[in-house]
């Protein structure tokens, strides 16, 4: 049994030996907010915040987030509706088919945690972590900027 | 339906203001008003109730057969509904991509979805408000003509009703008459707005809506044993230390075809793994190389040569210019990779969510390789990561369906790792594009040329399971039948390969080669990419020679007002005019109309080289573009720009690498695209033409975009870098033999 803290619940999971907490926060534990884009560190689709920083999920075996707290896109949600960024994200229509947008909204939301005022550029920085296959960099980056200004 | 299947297919509504009144006398528009001619879709599926369905509790369901890649098509059919229907949004669902229930609108692809969708959406759905209104003037005791529909409200003199209440009695089991009025666009409310799209809000909070995060009660999850190239054969495997592995619940042997069922994804994985590497392989060595597949393609022994045109004599020339240019095999490369949830139910039916394009040909496909009836597969569109034409959906849908057949009763998830998706995928074809001109004394065309190199561009399922991945490996293997070249209008290899550029002279070859050293399938515009850039890419060599303006040159030859008028718009926003150059920098533009039929996009780039190593950095880009009267003016844009951005990347980066043996681009690092601090910001300009048709946008702003970039290069350089992609040490080498 391994025991976690996710979007601020006490959860324990049974996971077979050497699970990466991406597989239990999918599979396991049924959340959306992170997902498999190539178990390689390579992508930034299955990005979480452990203890506040952004961290690729695919190769974080499960038991290293043991007793720490993990956050994922659905624990950004305020009161259950978009957060702040999230709502930021929905105005500017910040997406083709959105798979990357997971990893994106959380590496997004780190950023502003560290630097609540961010230049265009510090957000392509931040993001490069990331990859968009649909071209959807642009409008990313002004839904990061509107968030930032209407915070 | 299955019985034990417990996923739900998310339906998901909109929540738009705003009160609808509209008067019922409409001028006569559009569609069939003399003659009954009806949309092609909806032709072809000729019952309303297909289409859309009217409910008791004040909601309407949608039913299209295209499917969401992301590029907004369910929003914007529901728009067109919502508009002739005369209802608000927030009371439509709609149900996209269902084999058993909706429509058969086949592929959803080749930008077919704005033109071929919201027009039968939007005829059958005045079809369906005008026998409402008619229901409700027999109930009312008046004539039709005078009613009035408010948000599904009809009124008239004496008194109202609701479509709801009228769902009693209401039988849409008819054929459309073809006669039904639209709404005139000077009252459409959702039509032409950027309304949120449907999908966006669950995608950004975490909600569920794509197939890889689902999980129905009593998941087990599959995983494939890949041979180590496509030339394979299975010779042995120890199956039984695979079974032993944690967590196999089973380990599938089907000729060369191996799959594991294990309880979670990871042990599926890791199963998969270690059986691949176990298993004893036959393998050939027969693949022309990355370096070599130019050679090969122009000395490959299966050809059909054939002549696209051939307009008039060459004429007198002063001057000839030649030049070739290469395009190489691109990856769709999804950033989620292919997935699928199949469950044999206890009625026999297979049912398959998965995220194909072509639900309805692939069901076909996997019945027949599972060798079950028709009838008793169903595939169900649900979302995945875009997907950019035809990648490895259809084969996760069949590998899934494979397993599941093992385990009734039981749904078997399966999702392929990287390193799968990037070698089996079926790639964008390589081409050559050889283009010859002769200039007259002026610096004028007097006549185009070009021959056209390429394998075939699309092995899409359509009902053969020998385009199924899987199906080659299989016992007995399926053998696919040899491979033709799309004719027009819509055209393969040659895909906008005719410039559409009015010269003295043209004439247009292809050298069709029906072999296919590697996997190849429709890849987001087919030909149309490496053709425009071949094109445009000529056309500002061309321009160079004459001494022209490259805006100016392109002029002289495009007469299509709305042509000219998208190179003139992009021009103007970028500053062409104005732009004043520097050490290293240089501007470029690109112009196409897609398929010579859709939309009209022309991009203009500005760049920088950086001469210590030949990187070329993209400072800004600007595009403009007319797709016809617009449905979803941000979708447009949306698409336009991401289109752009993919044509940047495929121009400064891709290029899939192999040996002899087997695909060496295994993961992003291997096969890398453009990353964030990469990408340009990017100016859109929409030209709207109302009453206009839809056309399709999706597949528009690649070419242009490449072509604009190559041309940038050339303007930077004073070189021409004719072999894509447009890599640092191609860049250094010209530069430092220029
Ligand atoms: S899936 Fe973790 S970085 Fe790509
Ligand atoms: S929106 Fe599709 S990958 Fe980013």
């Amino acid at each position: 049994m391994i025991s976690l803290n996710i979007n601020g619940e006490a959860v324990s999971v049974d996971a077979p030996e050497g699970a990466t907490l991406l597989s239990v926060l999918t599979n396991q534990l049924n959340l959306n907010g992170q997902k498999y884009g190539c178990g390689k560190s390579q992508c930034g689709a299955c990005m979480v915040l452990i203890d506040g920083n952004p961290a690729v999920s695919c190769t974080t075996p499960a038991t290293s987030a043991s007793g720490r707290s993990v956050t994922t896109l659905e624990g950004l949600r305020e009161n259950g509706g978009p957060s702040p960024l999230q709502q930021a994200f929905i105005d500017e229509q910040a997406a083709q088919c959105g798979y990357c947008l997971s990893g994106v909204i959380i590496s997004a939301q780190a950023l502003l945690d560290n630097n609540p005022n961010p230049t265009e550029s510090d957000i392509r920085l931040a993001l490069n972590g990331n990859l968009c296959r649909c071209g959807s960099h642009n409008r990313i980056i002004r839904a990061v900027l509107r968030a930032a200004k209407e915070a | 339906m299955n019985d034990s299947f417990t996923m739900m297919k998310r339906r998901t509504v909109l929540k738009a203001g705003g009160a609808l009144t509209m008067s019922f006398a409409l001028p006569e528009i559009a569609f069939g008003q003399d003659e009954v001619t009806l949309p092609r879709n909806l032709e072809r599926n000729p019952n309303l109730a297909s289409w859309i369905r009217i409910h008791t509790d004040g909601t309407a369901t949608l039913l299209i057969g295209k499917v969401e890649l992301g590029q907004g098509t369910v929003t914007a059919a529901a728009q067109c509904c919502a508009d002739e229907l005369q209802i608000d949004l927030a009371r439509l669902s709609v149900i996209s991509g269902d084999t058993i229930q909706g429509p058969n609108e086949r592929t959803t692809a080749g930008s077919g979805s704005a033109p071929g969708c919201l027009p039968a959406v939007q005829v059958a759905s005045a079809e369906v408000r005008e026998i409402l209104v008619q229901m409700a003037a027999e109930k009312l005791g008046e004539s039709a003509d005078g009613l009035k529909v408010s948000d599904g409200t009809i009124t008239g003199a004496n008194g109202s009703v609701a479509y709801w209440d009228l769902v009693d009695g209401l039988d849409l089991n008819v054929e459309p008459t073809g006669k039904a009025k639209l709404v005139p666009t000077s009252e459409h409310r959702f039509i032409g707005q950027s309304v949120t799209r449907l999908d966006i809000p669950p995608k950004m909070t975490g909600g569920e809506i794509f197939v890889q995060e689902m999980n129905p009660d009593g998941v087990v999850f599959g995983a494939i044993a890949r041979p180590p190239t496509y030339e394979a054969t299975l010779v042995d495997a120890d199956l039984g230390a695979i079974e032993a592995m944690p967590g196999v619940i089973k380990v599938v042997r089907n000729g060369s075809f191996l799959g594991i069922i294990a309880e979670h994804q990871d042990q599926a994985w890791a199963a998969a793994g270690a059986l691949s590497a176990q298993a004893n392989w036959q393998v050939k060595s027969v693949l022309p190389t990355h370096d070599g597949i130019y050679d090969w393609l122009e000395n490959a022994e299966n050809v059909v040569p054939k002549e696209l045109v051939n307009t008039a004599p060459p004429g007198e020339e002063a001057l000839v210019y030649e030049n070739a240019f290469y395009r190489p095999y691109h990856m769709h490369g999804s950033i989620g990779t292919s997935a699928a949830i199949a469950q044999l139910g206890s009625d026999g039916v297979m049912t398959i969510h998965n995220h194909s394009q072509s639900v309805f040909a692939t069901a076909t496909a996997i019945a027949k390789l599972l060798g079950m009836e028709e009838s008793k597969v169903q595939c169900i569109h649900t979302q995945g990561s875009g997907c950019y034409g035809h990648n490895m959906a259809d084969d996760a849908a069949a590998d899934a369906a494979l397993l599941a057949a093992e385990v009734p009763g039981r749904p078997v998830k399966l999702q392929y790792t990287r390193a799968e998706e990037h070698l089996w995928e079926p790639y964008g074809s390589a081409m050559i594009m050889k283009t010859r001109a002769g200039l007259d004394a002026d610096g004028n065309v007097a006549n185009w040329n070009m021959e056209i190199w390429s394998t075939p561009h699309s092995t899409r399922p359509g009902g053969d399971p020998a385009r199924l991945l899987s199906g080659r490996y299989v016992d007995p293997p399926h053998i696919m039948e040899t491979r033709r070249d799309g004719g027009p209008p819509n055209y393969a290899s040659a895909r906008n390969g005719v410039p559409l550029y009015e010269f003295p002279s043209t004439r247009v070859a292809t050298h069709f080669v029906t072999d296919m050293p590697l996997r190849v399938s429709a890849t987001r515009g087919l030909g149309a990419f490496a053709n425009v850039f071949a094109i445009e890419s000529a056309l500002d060599d061309l321009a160079h020679l004459a001494d022209a303006d490259p805006v100016e040159y392109r002029l002289r030859y495009l007469k299509d007002p709305r042509a000219r008028d998208v190179l003139m718009k992009t021009a103007e926003i970028f500053g062409w005019d104005e732009w004043e150059g520097g050490r290293n920098k240089g501007r470029g533009i690109g112009f196409a109309q897609y398929k010579n039929l859709q939309a009209y996009t022309a991009v203009a780039v500005e760049v920088q080289v950086v001469p210590r190593n030949g990187r070329i950095r993209l400072i800004r880009a600007a595009t403009a573009n007319d797709s016809g009267h617009m449905v979803h003016p941000d979708n447009i844009s949306n698409q336009i720009e991401g289109g752009v951005i993919q044509g940047f990347s495929w121009a400064l980066k891709e290029e899939v690498k192999f040996d002899d043996t087997s695909v060496l681009s295994s993961d992003w690092t291997s096969y890398p695209i453009l990353t964030f601090s990469e990408v340009p910001p990017v100016e859109v300009a929409l030209i709207d033409r109302p009453g206009e048709p839809y056309l399709g946008t999706g597949e528009a702003s690649q070419g242009p975009a490449g072509a604009a970039v190559a041309n940038a290069l050339f303007d930077a350089i004073g070189a021409r870098v004719s072999r894509l992609p447009l890599t640092p040490d191609r860049v250094k080498a010209a530069m430092d033999m220029g």
